[in-house]
């Protein structure tokens, strides 16, 4: 399942800035890439050069604590010089603009940044103003790419395949970035992708996505190959978004009885952090079918596969 | 519950509007339904025992659905019991009432709808269902726990009296309570524009020099809830309405097919503002009594339809509350035990007729919140009213059953009365 040494991968845009507009070829020919480097992270000497001189930002709006250090381990394997560089919302408030923090990191010549920002399409406006290339690490409620591929490799080392699987979505697809790239990738490889949740916490003219959706838990698991929880953060659960979390657990949290009714083999996902005991039960998230801590392992590798297919298109490449 | 024994109710007339059945029949009930409705019942074989009942010049109806009444159980067991409303509601022919939320504590907990059930279930002689706070508090910022409140049997959610300033915190109600096909009832009315006032606004008021409450105050939250109900497609339902623009507003909201009803409390369809002249505070209301073409405008709409169902909006308040001068006095009329009887009189008149009148306060109360009641349908619960519509009479307030005596209608002429009240099979009520 790996690609062919002899003609290297690479993908037909400098930047990856969202699941929309990636073709099944392009996200298959990064799921490979990512498998070799599935392997060598098992191995002792996880190193590699290809990125040997370039740098990378981490440049971080909102904080991230998995999705950073997974960023910053991908490009230090790759060989790149990695800054992270988080942005309170103090020095935010000193007035410059996004655009402002784009020009002066761009005049430092990075070669990659890696953008985390909690305005949806901040990333791509600042892509637009820097010569490097720019990966999306989540912008506002729009798309979280390198998730989304991450989940497809995970889904696919465990079932073989993505086209034909059922996928259940569940929890706040409202605010969720995750479950917008996840719907795109699924889409695109061929899967059947359902969302779950209070009526509350899914978008207007959701059904137009091209996604089933149910309301409740129990009907919209049946049968289902993969089950993907969301988080819910705490603010939403006390009377805006949903009444309590007593209330939100006993409808919309997976616990054993609800993924019973799921297909036997069926898998359960959590893109993380998880509210234990809120949108997931212990027992469910430390089970013989989760695929939680794997999700985590392949988060580097895939990440590692976007650096290294985006590199291939940079200038003296 | 003891056992009751098989009852027929020979020789009356029958009017059941959900299955607009009016005719002369008898009615035969055992274990606590209805078995059987037809003619010549009693010369045919009955079950041992059977007590007979003539009702020859009576009229039998599906017991009364009230689906507004405030009962102070808990927390004002000194204004009304769970035991003294279901008293009262029984001598009025009402055999199911839904209580408000507005008791202290709120019924915002589905550990306090488990306490009124039992409660009603222990020392009440009808059903009583709750309706739970809609929000938290009844303080219009964050939602109950719908769903739970619902499976612990909560039959629909209101903040009662209170009316939900935030548009945003009623979408999302509604938005969420659709998943568990939840029915929100919403008192309208603005209250920055209600502010201090006591009666309907208008020259009367003026001449009086009392602060008037405009019927704009109803009819602007109406239109933004019908929006919202549009938006969300959640099931609305408005819960005292009182002027002819409203009317035009639930029209609109009724013709686009939105689920979307209304009731309208007896003591608007029969009282008008000119009742407060004298400073009367037992005609002090909310929303208040209105003119006298919305009277008529309410009526019409009962008539017709449009009006859905017809509330006692029964309020029990102790004199010390209502002998102040009006603008400091309470709200509030009890009407659990009356308001029958004073449907029975606009039926007299000639303003509704009998099966209308029943649907509004029976049948499509119970069909909206999903109750088994309202219907005379066999194998339904036997809760049934029966009425001698010949009798006249006049209301001595003393002898009333509820522990408040703050009716308006003490010393009214009335035509027609509850002679007899049955829940599940079992006479809860005699006039004798």
């Amino acid at each position: 399942m790996t690609s062919n040494p002899t003609a290297p991968f690479s993908l037909s845009r400098r930047h990856l800035l969202g699941i929309e507009g990636l073709s099944a070829e392009e996200i298959t020919g990064l799921l490979d890439l990512a498998e070799e480097f599935v392997t060598l992270n098992r191995q002792v000497e996880k190193k590699r050069a290809t990125l040997r001189g370039r740098t990378q930002i981490n440049l971080f709006f909102e904080a991230s604590t998995r999705t950073q250090s997974s960023f910053e381990l991908a490009g230090k394997r790759l060989g790149a010089d990695v800054m992270n560089m988080s942005i309170s919302t103090s020095s935010v408030k000193k007035g410059e603009t996004l655009i402002d923090t784009a020009a002066t990191l761009n005049a430092m010549h990075p070669d990659m940044i890696i953008v985390r920002h909690s305005a949806s399409g901040a990333v791509e406006l600042l892509a637009r103003k820097v010569d490097c290339a720019v990966v999306n690490a989540g912008d506002g409620a729009h798309e979280h790419p390198t998730q989304a591929l991450l989940d497809a490799l995970t889904i696919r080392r465990n079932k073989g395949r993505i086209e034909g699987l059922t996928v259940a979505i569940c929890g706040d697809i409202l605010h969720s970035r995750v479950a917008r790239s996840n719907i795109l990738l699924l889409h695109t490889m061929g899967a059947r992708v359902r969302v779950i949740g209070p009526s509350t916490l899914l978008p207007r003219d959701i059904e137009r996505f091209g996604v089933e959706v149910y309301r409740d838990m129990r009907e919209g698991l049946a049968n289902a190959d993969i089950v993907m929880m969301l988080r819910l953060q705490r603010e939403r659960m006390s009377g805006s978004f949903v009444p309590s979390v007593k209330e939100y657990f006993h409808y919309w949290g997976l616990d054993a009885a609800k993924l019973r009714h799921a297909r036997p083999d069926a898998l359960v996902m959590h893109p993380g952090p998880m509210n234990r005991g809120v949108e997931i039960d212990s027992a469910v998230a430390d089970g013989p079918q989760s695929l939680i801590r794997e999700q985590v392992e392949m988060g580097v590798a895939v990440r590692m596969a976007v650096l290294d297919a985006l590199s291939r298109n940079l200038p003296n490449a | 519950m003891r056992e009751s024994r098989p009852i027929l109710l020979t020789g009356g007339r029958v009017v059941d509007p959900s299955r607009d059945l009016d005719r002369h029949a008898d009615v035969l009930i055992a274990d606590g339904v209805i078995k059987d409705i037809a003619q010549g019942l009693g010369v045919a074989g009955l079950p041992d025992g059977t007590e007979r009942i003539d009702c020859a010049g009576q009229i039998v109806i599906p017991g009364l659905v009230d689906m507004r009444a405030f009962i102070g159980e808990p927390g004002a067991e000194h204004r009304e019991t769970l035991a003294s409303a279901s008293q009262a509601a029984a001598a009025g022919g009402v055999t199911t009432v839904i209580c408000q939320p507005d008791t202290d504590p709120v019924i915002d907990d589905p550990a306090i709808v488990d306490f009124v059930k039992r409660r009603a279930r222990d020392t009440a002689i009808v059903n009583i269902h709750p309706m739970a706070a809609l929000t938290r508090g009844l303080l219009g910022r964050e939602m109950t726990e719908i769903g739970l409140l619902a499976s612990a049997g909560a039959v629909a959610f209101t903040d009662a009296a209170h009316s939900i300033a935030s548009a945003q915190v009623l979408r999302r109600a509604f938005t969420y309570g659709r998943d568990f096909d939840a029915l929100i009832v919403h008192h309208t009315e603005d209250a920055t524009l209600t502010g201090e006032g006591v009666m309907n606004e208008g020259e009367l008021a003026s001449r009086l020099g009392l602060a008037g409450v405009p019927k704009a105050a109803e009819t602007i939250v109406l239109e933004r809830d019908v929006r919202l109900a549009a938006i969300t497609r959640g099931r609305y339902h408005a819960a005292s309405l009182t002027c002819a623009e409203s009317l035009a507003v639930l029209r609109r909201a009724k013709e686009e097919g939105l689920a979307v009803t209304a009731s309208a409390s007896i003591n608007h369809l029969a009282l008008n503002e000119r009742d407060v002249v004298g400073y009367r505070t037992f005609f002090k209301v909310a929303p208040p009594l209105r003119a006298e073409e919305d009277r008529e405008a309410l009526l019409a709409a009962v008539a017709d339809g449009l009006i859905d169902v017809v509330v006692s909006d029964h309020n029990p308040q102790d004199v010390e509350v209502k002998r102040l001068p009006f603008s400091e006095a309470a709200f509030g009329a009890i009407g659990l035990e009356t308001m029958l009887a004073t449907g029975l009189r606009l039926v007299d008149g000639g303003a509704l007729d009998l099966m209308t009148l029943v649907r509004a306060m029976s049948t499509r109360p119970a069909e909206i919140l999903g109750l088994d009641a309202g219907t005379l349908k066999p194998g339904a619960a036997a809760d049934i009213a029966v009425i001698a519509p010949d009798e006249a009479w006049i209301l001595d307030a003393a002898t009333l059953k509820s522990r408040c005596r703050n009716t308006p209608f003490d010393e009214a002429r009335f035509q027609g009365r509850v002679v007899r009240t049955l829940v599940a099979g079992r006479t809860v009520y005699e006039y004798v």
